[in-house]
């Protein structure tokens, strides 16, 4: 089963592609020839292990979660630590990635979208790094719900732009980002957070974050002499899930699970369980899995993890789903606050509300194991960022 | 032939530009946008564009998505726009594109989109988020119902795709006069000038240009290169200004009055 994907129009079978304005055409051409070139280019790839070890940590540890296993009695858990990088989730692998692109295109002015926050204090980290001016889109909700990442960016240097229209979430933060890279297509580069997005977007960030999967297989090799029987990830636009899945995307005996945002119940209007309730749209400059109505509006998504709360997702993953490579389960907000309250005192790790997605889902995979099987849930955050709406929730 | 074609050629025989004047369909709501439209005939412009409003345009500046969060509060589809272009069409003649994203055109069906697109009596399609390399399957069913199936020219466009984008165009090619979105920059008339003729080295099809225009000194200047001028946001915007009040139909079509005025 090769993955040969995506072709050379920039579709997985048939999601993906280039759905993007006129004005973004020539860039969005120079930007794919840019990253085929660095694809092959070894002194890029030197470049990028460098920075990936010498600044952002890695490797990351891939951590045999004993306690929690025991728990779980019927699951063996491997935690890919990528909440041990710096700045705290994997976020970092991506925009380190992105900017050394952008400095070979020559471009001096890096624009992103935040959700949690997290992307865009890895693009502040980045850009700071570098020295280049950042701007930094976020729905005026998330900078609500996520001051402490907000004040991490103006700390380093960056601007962050509240976004007042739509649903003030991630959705609306990447539409002004897509706006003010059309207007400043000139000087600027744009640094997509997650699998979506224009092509080449979705490949190429599969690519910076499969630095994920490629460490985790060697590790668990290593370590168990064979290969997992599952992944888990949680998935929003889905560029942790994918950087784990893709690099095992030809093991065909290792099952992939990404964990959905199910918010107050895939039942109910306030969730963002985009595979499993969503229809084919075109969001964001590629067709995928979408949340819409009947006449093709964008829905509103929900999920008490910003990260999360997005109606769209990458479409590899849409892929993935359609062709049975991959299977995606939702998981409420408050199962995934259980999973978070699980992790942090059985193993002393207080993971991001997006990744207690994933850890959630452990417990209705242990139920449905039939034998003691072995998994690698990929740890992407850590969840300093969410105490204060962890506690609200709480009480 | 198509009525935006015919329209080009009639005015290409009396030496004139073309006016288009763009408005959100159903803002404020379908009824006065069917006035509007009338209105907007007998004061002499040219072409109809109808935005069909989206939930997340990436295109359009605050204006226009205002605009288009009003018309769907107001309860605006596809369907009722297409039943106001066929209400229209007992009214008038004159030619009608639909502005929208790919998005609703895709959930309603590309097939019977078009089909729909035909009955209602619409003229042509222009979706800012499609380029010519995803169009295609659009552009075989716009063809076969003789609806013009419009593309853009950007300022960033290199001459490779000038020349396909301008081959893929019928009715008329759009361009963009400025990097940005919608009714966010003015745009300079010299340098427009400038492009619309480097564009017109590449096709015999009509130019029209679009974003950042608003006043009749601008449509004027830029009229006397291009072969139409599209104004939007402006309009939209003297919409939003007398939204409620009894006399926004006349007070709008004064204003597009006097940028029509300016290609005279």
């Amino acid at each position: 089963m090769m993955n040969k994907y995506p072709d050379k129009s920039g579709y997985y079978g048939s999601f993906g592609g280039r759905f993007a304005p006129e004005t973004l055409m020539a860039v969005l051409a120079q930007l794919e020839h840019q990253y085929q070139a660095i694809r092959k280019d070894r002194s890029f790839q030197k470049e990028f292990a460098f920075y990936l070890k010498e600044y952002a940590g890695r490797p990351t540890n891939l951590y045999l979660a004993k306690r929690l296993s025991t728990h779980l009695k019927t699951l063996k858990v491997y935690l890919k630590r990528e909440d041990l990088l710096h700045t705290g989730a994997h976020k970092i692998n991506n925009t380190l990635g992105q900017i050394l692109v952008a400095r070979r295109m020559g471009k001096t002015r890096i624009i992103a979208e935040t959700g949690a926050g997290q992307h865009g204090v890895a693009t502040a980290t980045a850009a700071a790094l570098f020295g280049l001016k950042c701007v930094v889109y976020m729905g005026a909700e998330d900078v609500e719900r996520q001051s402490l990442n907000v004040f991490r960016m103006k700390l380093m240097g960056a601007e962050v732009v509240p976004v007042h229209s739509g649903s003030k979430t991630l959705k609306d933060a990447m539409n002004e980002a897509v706006r003010d890279w059309v207007t400043n297509v000139h000087d600027t580069f744009y640094i997509i957070g997650s699998v979506a997005g224009f092509h080449p977007y979705p490949a190429m960030v599969r690519d910076f974050q499969s630095v994920i999967g490629k460490e985790a297989r060697r590790q668990f090799l290593a370590r168990e002499k064979k290969l997992p029987d599952y992944l888990l990830a949680c998935v929003g636009g889905g560029s942790n899930a994918m950087g784990l899945f893709h690099v095992f995307y030809e093991d065909a005996s290792v099952k992939m699970i990404g964990v959905e945002a199910a918010g107050h119940g895939t039942d109910t209007r306030q969730h963002a369980a985009t595979l499993n309730k969503g229809g084919v749209g075109v969001l964001h400059g590629s067709k995928s899995k979408l949340l819409q109505d009947g006449d093709g509006q964008v829905q509103v998504a929900h999920s008490i993890a910003a990260g999360l709360d997005y109606p769209g997702v990458g479409p590899e993953h849409a892929y993935y789903q359609a062709s049975g490579r991959a299977q995606y389960v939702p998981v409420t907000d408050k199962e995934a606050i259980e999973g978070l309250k699980l992790l942090s005192r059985l193993e002393g790790i207080i993971p991001a509300l997006e990744t207690a997605h994933a850890i959630a889902y452990l417990s209705k995979l242990a139920r449905r194991v039939k034998k003691t099987s072995t998994v690698i849930v990929c740890l992407s955050g850590r969840g300093d960022k969410d105490m204060n709406q962890i506690s609200q929730f709480i009480s | 032939m198509n009525r935006i074609e015919k329209k080009f050629k009639e005015l290409k025989e009396q030496k004139r530009k073309a006016f288009i004047a763009f408005i959100t369909a159903g803002d404020p709501d379908l009824r006065t946008t069917a006035e509007l439209v009338e209105a907007f005939e007998h004061t002499g412009v040219d072409i109809i564009e109808l935005g069909v409003p989206f939930s997340d345009p990436l295109a359009d500046g605050p204006i226009i998505q205002a605009s288009y969060h009003r018309a769907l509060n107001k309860g605006a589809t596809v369907k009722k726009i297409l039943g106001l272009v066929e209400g229209l069409r007992r009214k008038t003649l004159v030619p009608i594109a639909l502005m929208s994203s790919y998005n609703p055109i895709f959930r309603f069906g590309e097939e019977e989109f078009i089909k729909a697109c035909a009955r209602a009596g619409v003229d042509g399609l222009i979706v800012p988020d499609l380029p010519p390399e995803e169009a295609k399957n659009l552009q075989r069913l716009a063809q076969e119902h003789h609806i013009a199936m419009v593309f853009f020219v950007a300022p960033t466009t290199m001459d490779g795709r000038i020349k396909s984008n301008t081959q893929a165009a019928t009715g008329f090619v759009y361009y963009v006069s400025l990097t940005g979105t919608t009714g966010t920059k003015t745009a300079v008339a010299s340098s427009v000038v400038k492009h619309v003729k480097h564009i017109q080295r590449f096709t015999s099809k009509p130019v029209c240009v679009g974003f950042g225009i608003s006043t009749p000194q601008q449509v004027e200047a830029i009229g006397r290169a291009a072969d139409g001028v599209i104004v939007g946001s402006a309009i939209v915007k003297t919409i939003e200004a007398h939204h409620g009040k009894r006399d926004l139909v006349p007070q709008v079509t004064r204003y597009v009055s006097s940028l029509v005025k300016a290609l005279r």
